[in-house]
Order: structure tokens, then sequence, then C-alpha cells
């Protein structure tokens, strides 16, 4: 038995070693992508490797967000990174401040002497990944913002007529009652709490989240999400939670699966949530922009992003870097990024996968597929609404959920909870920025 | 009288020992020197560049109200889960004990739920006690409670309690199996025939020739519910609602791995091993005094 395992592992080298002699450079590509996302991700990457024969794209999944991004610095610290690195938005301030681990993706084409140019992409997708120069470090990959996805068959069946406003959270409320006293068990619920009731709804209305534009102008910055705009629509969620009307499911999107099991009428969801939902849904679903208050000057503005960009390791071979440029590129061509957008529901990061979408007819076919990108692009963003880049925020989102969840069972009131996380979340971005001075 | 075997010289009781030595030093004081080493610092999460803070990671840690609050939590959830996991064993062992048929099958069955890992324990209770498809929920619901660990905290604790307990009776129950068949039996006779009743019998004479085992148990309980439970919290809870379950080991992860803050990480770990180190040692100081060998 063994002599036979040994003999098949020397059939099969031999079979393999005239290709391995034709030199063709791997690149290694580390993402968090499983299920159907990683089956579109291998269906990319095989359509590069057949597309040219000089690298071969290597791709492997490395576990979640928080785990790949684990992974990448464990290799980085053995010396056995990957070419590119899939980190998602919250660890964006995690690897600019890594300047010797990282080598920025506008340098990269450069070198290469591959064309690219940042301004092809949307301004809310660059904004977020680019230094103060505008330069673009990471590659946006998936991108999605979120929405306000609707059950329709429960709205019916609560007398809300079909063409009730949803527009703004004042109109919401009265909405919830209705869909309470008809018995209704979930009238609204949301997914990733901080990012859509807090970070994007800053965004929305053009208030700060945090100071020295979100983070993006030092790492010297402070939280500063407890101010009135917030505070008045966290307590407002309280009490809707107090009255039965606003359900509160998990940190992360378990929303997701009362929503799309008919059980939750309202849902703010990434716009990404479109595949599961298209899929799932036995009944009538609808995509609309995110609430924003009326009577907040300048709202809506943009929201912004979430999801996850292409970072592209130092200390590779020149070799690497060449084909890491040529399979960027390949990623951000419209074709590529027209198919994503309509497969997956993230956003078409380029202007142009945009256009091509609207051409072949996609949000004629699905309405409601473009709400969220009209949500993003109507208006330029600002210094409040481009993104949000601050050190340990993952841990700062944690701290958030806790005090959230305070909100939610009626342990604090909004403005308690809102300076407690300010005052916690200051002390870890002191902490970020000393460790990285 | 002690039985001692003396070696003449001393290079063989070295190389006898030498493994236990050689296996101790490379997984034990290596890494923990290393965390101490670590904790004096702020590193980046690449390794690029360290700050030397002293003692400013556990000024830091210790001046925290929330890191305080959760050593409460980890007092209140390592000894339920101890008291949880250590009571029913009891009580099903002294059960077993007396089973003159069947006992087999009845042992095999209690132990089976040890063979479950802590991870896949917590997602087998989530499922039960889920809000949306738990079937225990469910139940609950219609004798109208309204069942809701995502935002309760007591529940919370309630569950991840009985979650990590759960496969630990198994392994409390097998100690204490074994303890109960060797008790003298001309013991508990000469009792009987005095008159004392079962319960009598129990309090008077099992429980304290069990001392042994139990305190045994009290101290790998304890150990196991400060270190080994983290798979079950990671599932159920993560920590929450609010910090309701966030134990100190649950911390180490959320900081260290999710966080990246290795240098606060490093300092929770050393704080860990002198609060664990210091229980084991009060426990064999105080405890061990009254168990009766």
């Amino acid at each position: 038995m063994k002599n036979f395992a040994l003999g098949a592992l020397v059939a099969s080298s031999a079979l393999l070693s005239p290709f391995a002699a034709f030199a063709q450079t791997d690149i290694q590509f580390w993402h968090a992508f499983t299920g159907r996302l990683g089956e579109l991700v291998d269906a990319q990457v095989a359509q590069f490797n057949a597309s040219q024969s000089d690298y071969k794209v290597v791709a492997n999944y490395k576990g979640n967000y928080s785990e790949t991004l684990n992974a990448g610095i464990a290799a980085f610290r053995a010396g056995e990174q990957p070419d590119i690195l899939m980190v998602f938005e919250v660890g964006t301030a995690t690897m600019m401040a890594a300047k010797g681990a990282i080598k920025p993706v506008y340098q990269v084409m450069a070198d290469a002497g591959v064309p690219f140019n940042a301004d092809d992409y949307i301004g809310a997708v660059k904004g977020y990944y680019t230094d103060t120069d505008g330069k673009m470090l990471s590659l946006p990959f998936n991108s999605s913002t979120p929405v306000l996805w609707v059950n329709r068959d429960l709205l019916d069946k609560a007398g809300v007529a079909k063409d009730a406003d949803l527009s703004t959270w004042e109109s919401i409320g009265p909405v919830l009652d209705k869909l309470k006293a008809a018995g209704v068990d979930c009238p609204m619920t949301t997914a990733w709490q901080s990012w859509i009731q807090l970070e994007n709804l800053s965004a929305y209305h053009n208030v700060p989240f945090a100071s020295k534009e979100n983070g993006f102008g030092g790492l010297d910055t402070e939280l500063e999400f407890n101010g009135p705009v917030q505070v008045k629509h966290i307590q407002t969620l309280g009490d809707w939670a107090k009255k039965g009307e606003f359900i509160y499911k998990g940190r992360r999107n378990e929303g997701g699966a009362d929503f799309r099991a008919g059980s939750c009428a309202l849902f703010t969801e990434s716009s990404a949530g479109y595949a599961g939902i298209k899929a799932e849904a036995k009944f009538n679903f609808e995509v609309h922009p995110l609430p924003y208050w009326s009577d907040v000057a300048g709202a809506p503005q943009n929201t912004i992003i979430g999801g996850a960009s292409l970072w592209v390791m130092a200390g590779k071979p020149a070799e690497d870097y060449k084909g890491v440029a040529e399979f960027l590129s390949f990623l951000s061509s419209p074709e590529v990024q027209a198919k994503w957008h309509q497969d997956t529901g993230y956003l078409p990061i380029t202007k142009a996968a945009a256009d091509l979408t609207r051409e072949q007819g996609f949000y004629k076919a699905n309405p409601g597929t473009d709400v969220a990108v009209i949500q993003m692009t109507t208006k330029e963003p600002t210094g409040n609404s481009k993104g949000i880049r601050l050190g340990n925020f993952d841990q700062i989102r944690s701290i958030i959920d806790e005090e959230l969840e305070a909100v939610w069972s009626g342990d604090k009131t909004a403005q308690d909870a809102l300076d407690t996380a300010v005052t916690r979340g200051n002390q870890l971005l002191r902490r970020f920025e000393q460790a990285n001075r | 009288m002690e039985k001692r075997v003396t070696f003449k010289g001393w290079l063989l009781p070295l190389l006898l020992i030498a493994p236990q030595l050689v296996i101790s030093g490379v997984f034990f004081f290596y890494p923990a020197g290393e965390a101490v080493w670590q904790s004096l610092f702020i590193p980046d999460p690449f390794g690029l560049s360290m700050q030397y803070v002293g003692l400013g990671n556990f000024e830091y840690l210790l001046s925290d109200p929330y890191y305080r609050a959760s050593f409460l939590t980890t007092a209140v959830f390592s000894t339920l889960v101890t008291l949880v996991s250590m009571i029913p064993a009891l009580f099903l062992a002294v059960l077993a004990d007396r089973l003159v048929k069947g006992a087999g099958a009845y042992r095999t069955m209690l132990i089976w739920p040890y063979a479950v890992a802590p991870a896949v324990a917590g997602v087998l209770w989530l499922f039960m006690f889920n809000t949306r498809i738990g079937i225990v929920a469910w139940y609950l619901g219609l004798l109208g409670y309204d069942w809701n660990y995502v935002l309760n905290q007591n529940e919370a604790m309630g569950l991840v309690v009985v979650a990590s307990s759960w496969g630990r009776i198994s392994y409390n129950f097998l100690f204490y199996f074994a303890a109960l068949q060797a008790v003298p039996k001309s013991v508990i006779e000469a009792a009987a025939i005095d008159g004392a009743r079962f319960w009598r019998r129990f309090f008077t004479i099992v429980l304290p020739l069990l001392s042994p085992t139990t305190f045994f148990l009290l101290v790998v309980n304890i150990v196991y519910a400060f270190f080994e439970t983290f798979g079950v919290i990671h599932t159920i809870t993560s920590g929450g609602p609010q910090q309701a379950t966030t134990i100190l080991v649950y911390k180490v992860y959320a900081d260290g791995f999710v966080g990246q803050d290795l240098g606060s990480s490093a300092a929770q770990s050393v704080i860990l091993l002198l609060v664990v180190g210091l229980l084991t040692v009060l426990q064999f100081k105080f405890i061990e005094k009254r168990v009766h060998y």
C-alpha cells in the first residue's frame, strides 16, 4: 500500500513536471468567500488563468474576514505572506498603518506599467481606500451599502398603502404602529447595527462619526458619534424596541433569516443581501433607499460602503507583482465587474461597470437593484461621508454593539450609551496611535 | 512506611525526567515567558515595530471598569459551571452505582456527551434555544415565556453555563462512578446495621470518602471553566449581550485575534495565568486540608 502511494506520487509529479518547467509564476490570493461567493471568485480566477499563460492565480479560502486578516498577518510574520490578501473595510486602517507590510496598489500598477486610473472608480468606493493624496492603496473588491428591504405582503396585510412614504424615519414610525397593530411579530429589524445605524447614519446625514474626517486626517482622531442626530436616531430605535416594533436579532446579520422567512416586515441590511433574499423569499419584496431624518439639513447625503478590498503584500519577487497587476486590472475591467455586481448585489465599483449593467438592461429586469448605486452616487462624498478609517475598529464596533444592546434592552438611554461607547472607543484609538507611532 | 527508590548519581534520574522537563519547557515555560515579555510592549500587528510601555498594558487593563467587571463574570460563570457539572454528575453516579441490571448501557449513554467538542456542543444548544428556530424557545413561547437570550443577560449566562456543563457532567460522572466503586462495602453495611438510612449513609460516609475525587474534580473543572469554554461562548453569544458572557479567556481571544491588540492580549494572558495559579494554590492550601484520603 505504501509503495503504491509512493508510486502514484512519483507518477503524478512526473506528469506535472513539464507544466512546472513552463515557468508559470504562481500568484497566491487569500480570500474570505465561501459558498456561492466562493464559487464566483473561483470562476473569476479560472477565467483569468485561462486568458493568459504567464501567471497562475491560486485562490485560497482562509475563513471569515477576521480569520483571513489573521492568517495574512501570521503569514507575514513568518515571511510566507500571499501576494494578495482580502481585508474587510474595518481592517483598512490596520493595513494602511503597516507601511512595511504592504505595497500600495497604485505603485504596483505603475511599476508594472499597467494603466490604472483611480478616477474610474465610484467616488464613495474610491474614497474609502485612497490616501489623502487620492492615491489608491488597495483595490476595492466587494462593496455594498445598506438599503431598506421591505416585505410588501406584510405591509399589505397591515393595511399600509402601496404608495405610503418609506423614505424618512419620521414616516416609518406610523407604518411600524400599523404593522404592530396588525399582529406582525417583527415589524422591523436590522443587520450590522453599528455599520448601518451609526456609521451610515452619520454619513447619510453629513455629521461626523469621528474627528479628522472620520480618521482619514490622522491617527489622533476621536470618536464623535454621540451628537444630537445619532442620539435622536438611537433613542427612537430604543423607543421602538420598547414598544416591540424594532426587534433586535443579533450583532451580525441574524435578522436576515427572519426577513427571508417572511416574519419581519422592514429590514435594514446590505444591498448584497440581494442574492439570498431573491433565492429564498416566498413573498413580494422591494428595495428602498435607506430612510433618513428629514429635519436634518443636507440629508440625505450619501451612504458609505462595507465589504472588502484587495491588498498587495510587500516582500515578494518582482515577477509576482507584474502578475498581480495584470490580475487586478482584469478584476476591475467593466465586464468582470458588471457580472460580479449582477450576480451578487455588490456595487459596481467602477462607473464603466455601472454603465455596462444599465446598457445590458439589468436594472429594468430587476427593479430595485440600482437603489444602492443611486444612493451612493447622487452626491459627491464629503469629509463626513467618504468613509471611516479608525484603528482597532473591529473592537470599537464590539463596544458599540455592547452599548447599543443596553439601549435595546432599556438599561441605558441613547445619550448615556453613546457617550460611554465614545469614551471606551477613544481609549482604543489612543492605543492604536501608540502602537503605530 | 513510604517506599522510595534512591538513585546513585545524577545522570539517570535526570535522563528519566528529561522528557517531562522538555515538554514543560517547550509547551509551557517558553510560551509563558514569551507572553510575559510581550505584555511589556505595544507591538503593531505585523511585528514591524514595538513600543516598550513597561507595565502600561496592565495599568490600562486594570483601570478599565469593563475589564474588572469581566473578573466577576468569570467568577460567576466558573462557579456555576463547576456546580452544574459536578452535582448532577455525583447524583447520577450514585444512582448508577445502585443499579443491578443495565448498568453498562446506562453508563455508556452517560459518558457519550463527553465525546462532543465544546464548540459543537455550543452549536447543539444554540439550535435548541435559538429564538427563531429553537425547539425549546418555541415551547417556552407556547407557555407564554418570552425567551430572548440575545438581549437578556441572565438567560445568556444560563445558556452558556448549561452548554459548557453538559459535556462535563459525563467526565465528572466517570470519576465519581469509579470512586464510588472503591468505597468499601463493609463500612456501609456496618452503618446499615446500625440503622443509618441511605441518605444518612451517603452524607456521613460516602461523601467524605469521595472528597479526594471531589477535590480533584473541583480543580479540574475550574480550570476547564476558565480556559476551555471559549468555543461555547464564541458560538453562542460572542460575549454578549452587552458584556454578560465576556469571560477573561474570551476577551484574550477577542482582543488578540480579532482586535490585533497583542500587547493587551499578552497582558491578559499573564493576569489569567496568575489568577489560575493563585486559585490552585488556594485550593491546595485550604481545601485539601479538609480532604480525607
